[in-house]
């Protein structure tokens, strides 16, 4: 661990503390995010990954404990203060307008507007540029297909709508994207399709914080994993270094891995 | 990834879907532009007046059915934001009538200058539907129950303000007849109510579709947790359409004196239903999020002229209730139909 500590990490928690009542949702839990990296959470049915995630991106404030971003110190009151903050999450049930097209919803509440009267006096909005734009991005995400950004959303397919929403988050500047069970709702194709989507993000540099369910798919596109277990983190490890079924036993308490052996530094570009 | 053999499968999926007939076009073309099937019944229905009785298309019948359609349409813009928020507005009569006789009685009764009785009309307007807006933001009313609620609460006011007088035509300041005043357009004859009507669909219209505040709308409406999380202030907006809503009823209430030339707590009885019928048959959805100001439009006019052309045609008043009620009900099923649009 002492060897990676000249690098800082874009996201860092720190001993979160978390309770809701008698029930303690985080216990001393800390969490490091490395930039270009895929770093997966996984855990089991009340492991504290939500909460955890939640912390991070400012759904729930921590009862005790310290968030940093890019080293700074930061504190959540909201999802927008970590959104201001370069924290953009995906959520499950994608937070798309249905009824709008594409392109209203890749800027939907961060609108561009045309220059001169016609946008300052008369608000227009630049309809024209939001769709370029959002088609550029699209096809960055190896989503070309798509051809007509005034399609409404909700005649897309579930990975076409998870594209929508990481599009958007990544339009506007972030550091960070945290992907919550993007898969959960897809089909075979359509999943290929996300994990080749984040392997693109990852690829350009920007650091994804996946939750997810699915072995398979944490074993093909993370960097590191992140396993929780009663609330902390029970180890970091690789898919290169633990099979599986070690990453489940861990999850049940099964396996213990050494500090030695865990993978608490980046492992990407080592 | 994927392997090319599922990737061709999947496309001829698609293909065949897209092949399945001019059913599965037209819903598609419905679902894009939802004000199409109103249109279509409008210029139906105008061919069948004009076949049952000729004058239905004469110039003066047309204007005649535009003067009769300004208060209803100047409503139903109201009601189309407030629908679009998947809300619906109960109150909209009673604050035009009670914004109609703060106008006309306080520049009557109390001596204050016709066109600052406008502006406190106005204000009056913009103030209930604060009020409405406030009620279901704040208290988390449903909109139904609240203005249920400011239904009964501005028609008593008005009733208790206006002590059960109207204010007749020679006691009315002049600013507040204006709206029926008369322009000859060619053969047709149009009043300033009607214009100012059309530009209240002018101005929503550019509003919904050019400016951030109308993406607002729709997103609230169409799912308001997601609006949410995208950082829309989702109160914000609902309350702003409340209180805009309620600006536009004062408006109507304007249109109102100058197309019956008096002020009376018992005028529009019933603009409330009017103008949720004009929005859906205008193709909004009750459900909120879809919908366009020219589909209300549309809607609004197609009542005035099914009205107008069934008494030409010589058929009692009950005829129309019963082909409004049709329309209403095929309006809302086919509403149903094309939010299954699927890809």
């Amino acid at each position: 661990m002492t060897t990676t500590t000249t690098l800082q990490p874009v996201v860092q928690a720190k001993d979160l503390l978390k309770t809701f009542g008698r029930v303690v949702g985080l216990n001393h839990c800390s969490l490091e995010l490395y930039a270009g990296e895929v770093l997966a959470v996984i855990g089991d049915n009340g492991a504290g990954k939500s909460t955890l995630i939640k912390c991070i991106s400012g759904a729930e404030t921590p009862d005790s404990g310290e968030i940093f971003v890019d080293g700074k110190q930061v504190s959540f009151k909201s999802s927008i203060d970590a959104r201001t903050a370069g924290i953009e999450t995906v959520y499950q049930n994608l937070a798309v307008a249905p009824a709008l097209d594409i392109a209203s919803n890749m800027y939907l509440g961060r609108e561009l507007r045309k220059d001169g009267f016609l946008g300052k006096v008369l608000r227009q909005l630049d309809h024209k540029g939001m769709k370029v734009k959002s088609k550029d991005e699209m096809t960055r995400l190896g989503i070309g297909t798509l051809q007509d950004m005034s399609q409404a959303v909700e005649t897309l397919s579930g990975g076409q709508r998870q594209a929508v929403s990481v599009a958007r988050a990544q339009l506007f500047g972030s550091k960070v994207i945290i992907l919550d069970e993007p898969t959960a709702a897809l089909g075979v194709r359509e999943s290929n399709q996300v994990l080749k989507m984040i392997e693109g993000l990852r690829d350009r540099g920007l650091p994804v914080i996946l939750i997810s369910h699915n072995m398979p798919q944490v074993f093909q596109v993370a960097d590191r994993i992140h396993v929780q277990r009663l609330g902390t983190r029970a180890a970091v490890i690789t898919p290169s270094t633990f099979s599986m079924n070690d990453a489940v036993a861990i999850m049940t308490g099964a396996l213990k891995v050494e500090e030695k052996d865990q993978a608490m530094g980046p492992v990407r570009g080592a | 990834m994927s392997t090319p053999t599922s990737t061709s499968d999947a496309e001829a999926l698609i293909d065949s879907l897209d092949k399945k007939g001019p059913l599965y076009r037209i819903q598609g073309a419905l679902h894009r532009f939802p004000w199409l099937s109103p249109l279509l019944v409008l210029i139906l229905a105008m061919i069948i007046f004009y076949l049952l009785n000729h004058r239905f298309l004469l110039p003066a019948n047309l204007s005649l059915i535009m003067q009769q359609v300004s208060i209803v349409g100047a409503i139903a813009v109201a009601q189309t934001l407030v629908i679009l928020t998947a809300g619906i507005d109960l109150s909209v009569g009673a604050i035009t009538v009670f914004a109609t006789m703060v106008m006309a009685k306080s520049a009557f009764e109390n001596g204050v200058p016709g066109p600052l009785a406008l502006v406190l009309g106005i204000a009056v307007g913009a103030g209930a539907g604060a009020l409405n807006g406030v009620l279901i933001t704040r208290l988390k009313l449903p909109p139904f129950i609240v203005t249920l609620g400011t239904l009964g609460i501005f028609t008593a006011l008005t009733l208790i303000y206006a002590t059960g007088r109207t204010v007749r035509d020679t006691e009315l300041a002049d600013i507040l007849k204006v709206m029926g005043n008369v322009i000859k357009l060619g053969p047709f004859t149009i009043t300033w109510g009607v214009i100012a009507m059309i530009l209240l669909y002018v101005i929503f219209a550019y509003v919904m579709r050019n400016t951030a505040w109308g993406k607002h709308v729709y997103a609230v409406g169409d799912d308001p947790v997601a609006a949410g999380l995208a950082g829309i202030r989702v109160n914000r907006v609902l309350f702003s359409v409340y209180t805009a809503g309620g600006v536009i009823l004062a408006i109507a209430g304007w249109i109102t004196i100058g197309r019956v030339n008096a002020a009376s707590p018992n005028v529009i009885p019933d603009a409330n239903l009017d103008s949720i019928t004009a929005v859906v048959i205008g193709g909004t959805s009750l459900f909120g999020g879809r919908g366009t100001m020219i589909g209300t439009f549309i809607g609004a006019v197609l009542v005035g002229v099914v009205s107008n052309g069934l008494s030409l045609a010589g058929l009692d008043q009950a005829y129309k209730i019963l082909a409004i009620g049709i329309l209403v009900i095929t309006a809302v099923a086919l509403d149903q139909w094309i939010r299954r649009v699927r890809s």
